[in-house]
């Protein structure tokens, strides 16, 4: 029994730390996130050169063949400072390319994306803003051996600089009909539009799709239910964002703490009374709750654990009901300072909004915990 | 990360499944006064009453490890529990073991470990609650014998109790209120000595007050020495630190409120078809769930050889609230019959479920209360200033 981490992932979160540190403090992360594109490419070429970007993918395609609980520890270290960038798009669409592509495929798309020169991400959400199968209306039609799509799909993280779109269709009248594409930006008829979203270090978009024509070399075929390979890029992605949550959520309970040892009222620092000690002794509670939901459950993920899913779904359903407290708390023990542009508590509010949708919300969880057996 | 158990673990684990899978009867069995009577022989011979206590006191020699392993596989199989002696087992005898002498390690460990009678715990007092330090009990020594007068209370079931270990102040002019306490471990049947029950908002009885006049014992009676009672108590108190029989205790209550969500109607539904009891039902699970994996983690910090320290107030807070909540939604699910008490022929399960939402205050306030969890959690963990 470890429910600890080994050397090896100490060491690479003391690395990333350091890297992070020097070159995405939150002031940094305030410049990059209103910048037009959003992220520091350079940043992000530099994250790959170091193996952060391909870190799962196998070594053959230019990853580093490491298992996603090494992951998880980088994930909580670009959650602690907000860090903006489309690792967590990219990781998905990578998988998704890594499990249910062909060899052909992980070798045409793989290298390009584990070295940072293409970004990639999961398009799936639609005007129905529904994850289930029947939330999915984008219909293929085929025309010869090819599919034609047309259409829209929204909330896409990262669709404005992404280059791979992983998309989502609807293959045939059957709720089981489930196609998966991977759509180039260079493709006629692939355009995106930016959303202006909430959480700046978190962009958005809407991919449209205008009489996109998609080969046979450009479709994934996952073995058995296509529904069940989407379904597990939703639990990887609920996994991920849960992962990014813990370090945003210290972060969060970090600045407002040292907030609470500074600022004095009546005569003494605030964070001597109890209406303010509580609240953050509250969130402490709660962020170590669901950071032993969620390690456990990358674990489960890697050693394909029956319970994994379930796992995950219990860590996302309480970092997406308590998270987003954590941020209207953080920025109430500020009082007026936190409603300023100009203090960071705000940022970590807002990715409390950006992650409680993302990948299913709490509500989505409870019923996903009880179709696997929870209830 | 590993979850799995190495292969003398799993031996280890096997040898307890199939003491199980021989001694344990079926569940109505297990309640009848022989099958206890029994039990509690075999287990003590196991010597896994006791368990993490080293041999040469009787105990066990268990590893962490393997204690887990011995509660997780009695708490699944919901079989009773090691020993009888509960405060015995949980604290005096930990305290005995590291702060007694050889005599009283001779007179008292093997009689905690065979449950010969129950021990209760003198340490509230009515203005000494959450600030137990400042406890003021007298006691004075007049050459062999030291003279107690005071009060205590909340002090549970006392009045079945052969023994207390008692924390009284030997020493007033003290600069660290925390100094001048001193440990004894006092007969109630001393003179002068009077055990008073408090009727708890339950209707029952559980604790007591107990009344200190000239009540003399002789010095043999100290535990550890004279100023040395805080930590004497503090460092015994730190004693259980996975909350593995927490979490499997509140399991196995909700698992019973599932039922009882299944089975109740209201308006023509189902009550676990209620959404708002459902997500209520499901967030509950997942913190009990958190608690396990909590548990896990302090625990593989105690395998490092890593200090435990205040984190372990996190579960506590948890098991807290999730006492309150489920006597609430108990209370939710039942409906107007969640008021009846036990003895109406329309209370839902003879009025258990009303019981124990009115019985959380034992846990909740017993152990330090969750105001207290907060101030050691926001204090030493995230270095806030002292109130």
């Amino acid at each position: 029994m470890n429910f600890g981490f080994t050397d090896e992932q100490e060491l690479l979160r003391a690395e990333v730390r350091k890297f992070l540190d020097q070159n995405a403090s939150i002031e940094e992360v305030r410049s990059q996130c209103e910048s037009d594109e959003g992220f520091d490419r350079k940043l992000w070429l530099q994250m790959a050169e170091l193996g952060f970007v391909g870190l799962t993918l196998p070594e053959q395609h230019g990853g580093a063949g490491l298992d996603l609980v090494t992951l998880l520890v980088l994930l909580e270290e670009t959650g602690r400072t907000l860090l903006p960038s489309p690792l967590i798009s990219t990781v998905i669409a990578s998988q998704a390319i890594q499990r249910f592509g062909n060899d052909e495929q992980r070798a045409r798309w793989l290298p390009g994306l584990a070295d940072g020169s293409r970004i990639g991400t999961l398009a799936l959400l639609e005007q129905s803003d529904d994850l289930a199968p029947g939330g999915l209306c984008l219909q293929g039609k085929t025309d010869g051996d090819e599919t034609i799509l047309t259409g829209r799909k929204l909330f896409v993280p990262d669709a404005g600089k992404a280059d791979l779109f992983v998309v989502a269709f609807r293959s045939g009248s059957e709720p089981g009909d489930v196609g998966l594409a991977v759509l180039e930006r260079s493709m006629a008829g692939v355009s995106t539009l930016d959303a202006a979203a909430m959480d700046l270090t978190k962009r958005l978009g809407s991919l449209e799709l205008d009489d996109v024509r998609v080969g046979p070399a450009d479709l994934l075929r996952p073995e058995g239910s296509a529904w069940s390979a989407v379904q597990s890029l939703i639990d990887l992605g609920a996994a991920l964002v849960t992962a990014e949550t813990v370090g945003a959520a210290e972060g969060a309970l970090a600045i407002t703490t040292a907030f609470a040892k500074e600022r004095e009222q009546f005569g003494s620092k605030i964070g001597r009374y109890q209406g303010v000690k509580h609240p953050l002794a509250e969130m402490y509670v709660d962020i170590e709750s669901y950071k032993s939901l969620v390690y456990y459950a990358f674990w489960a993920l890697d050693e394909g654990e029956e319970g994994a899913a379930l796992a995950v779904s219990k860590a996302k359903a309480y970092a997406s009901e308590t998270f987003p407290m954590a941020g209207i708390n953080g920025v109430q023990l500020h009082g007026g300072v936190g409603y300023t542009w100009e203090y960071d508590i705000q940022l970590y509010l807002k990715r409390g909004k950006w992650m409680r949708p993302m990948y299913g919300d709490a509500d989505y969880h409870y019923d996903r915990i009880a179709e696997l057996g929870g209830l | 990360m590993d979850f799995h158990l190495s292969p003398q673990e799993e031996e280890f684990r096997d040898e307890v499944r199939a003491f199980l899978q021989e001694n344990l009867p079926g569940e109505e069995e297990r309640k009848s006064a022989d099958f206890l009577a029994q039990w509690t022989t075999k287990v003590r011979e196991k010597r896994w009453v006791g368990f993490s206590w080293p041999k040469d006191v009787g105990g066990g020699g268990g590893s962490v490890m393997e204690q887990v392993i011995l509660k997780e596989e009695m708490a699944r199989q919901k079989a009773p529990g090691l020993g009888t002696c509960f405060m015995g087992l949980a604290w005096v005898g930990p305290s005995i073991i590291q702060y007694g002498n050889e005599e009283q390690k001779q007179k008292y460990i093997p009689e905690i470990l065979d449950g010969a009678y129950q021990w209760c715990t003198g340490y509230s007092e009515p203005d000494s609650g959450s600030d137990l330090a400042s406890l003021k009990c007298k006691c004075v020594r007049e050459g062999d014998e030291y003279v107690i007068n005071g009060q205590k209370i909340w002090t549970s079931i006392a009045m079945w109790s052969k023994m207390m270990i008692l924390l009284v102040r030997t020493e007033t002019a003290v600069e660290a209120k925390h100094d001048g306490i001193t440990c004894l471990l006092v007969p109630m049947d001393a003179e002068g000595l009077e055990v008073r029950p408090i009727r708890n908002m339950g209707g029952g009885s559980m604790f007591a007050e107990i009344f200190f006049t000239d009540v003399r014992v002789p010095v043999e009676s100290r535990l550890g020495d004279e100023g040395q009672g805080w930590q004497v108590t503090v460092s015994a108190l730190a004693n259980e630190r996975s909350s593995i029989a927490e979490v499997y205790g509140l399991r196995r209550k909700m698992e019973e409120l599932k039922e009882l969500a299944r089975e109740t109607v209201r308006g023509g539904k189902r009550a676990v078809e209620i959404p708002s009891i459902r997500r209520r039902l499901q967030r509950a699970d997942i913190r009990i769930e958190s608690m396990r994996l909590n548990g896990q983690r302090f625990l593989t910090k105690q395998l490092r050889g890593e200090p435990l320290g205040s984190e372990t107030s996190i579960n506590k807070l948890h098991r807290a609230a999730l006492e309150v909540e489920m006597g609430e939604l108990a209370m939710e699910i039942t409906g107007s019959a969640s008021t009846l008490m036990r003895g109406s022929a329309d209370a839902p399960e003879n009025g258990r479920w009303a019981d124990y939402a009115l019985g959380w205050p034992e846990v909740v306030i017993g152990g330090g209360t969750p105001n207290i969890q907060k101030n050691i959690i926001a204090e030493r963990i995230l270095g806030l200033p002292k109130d």
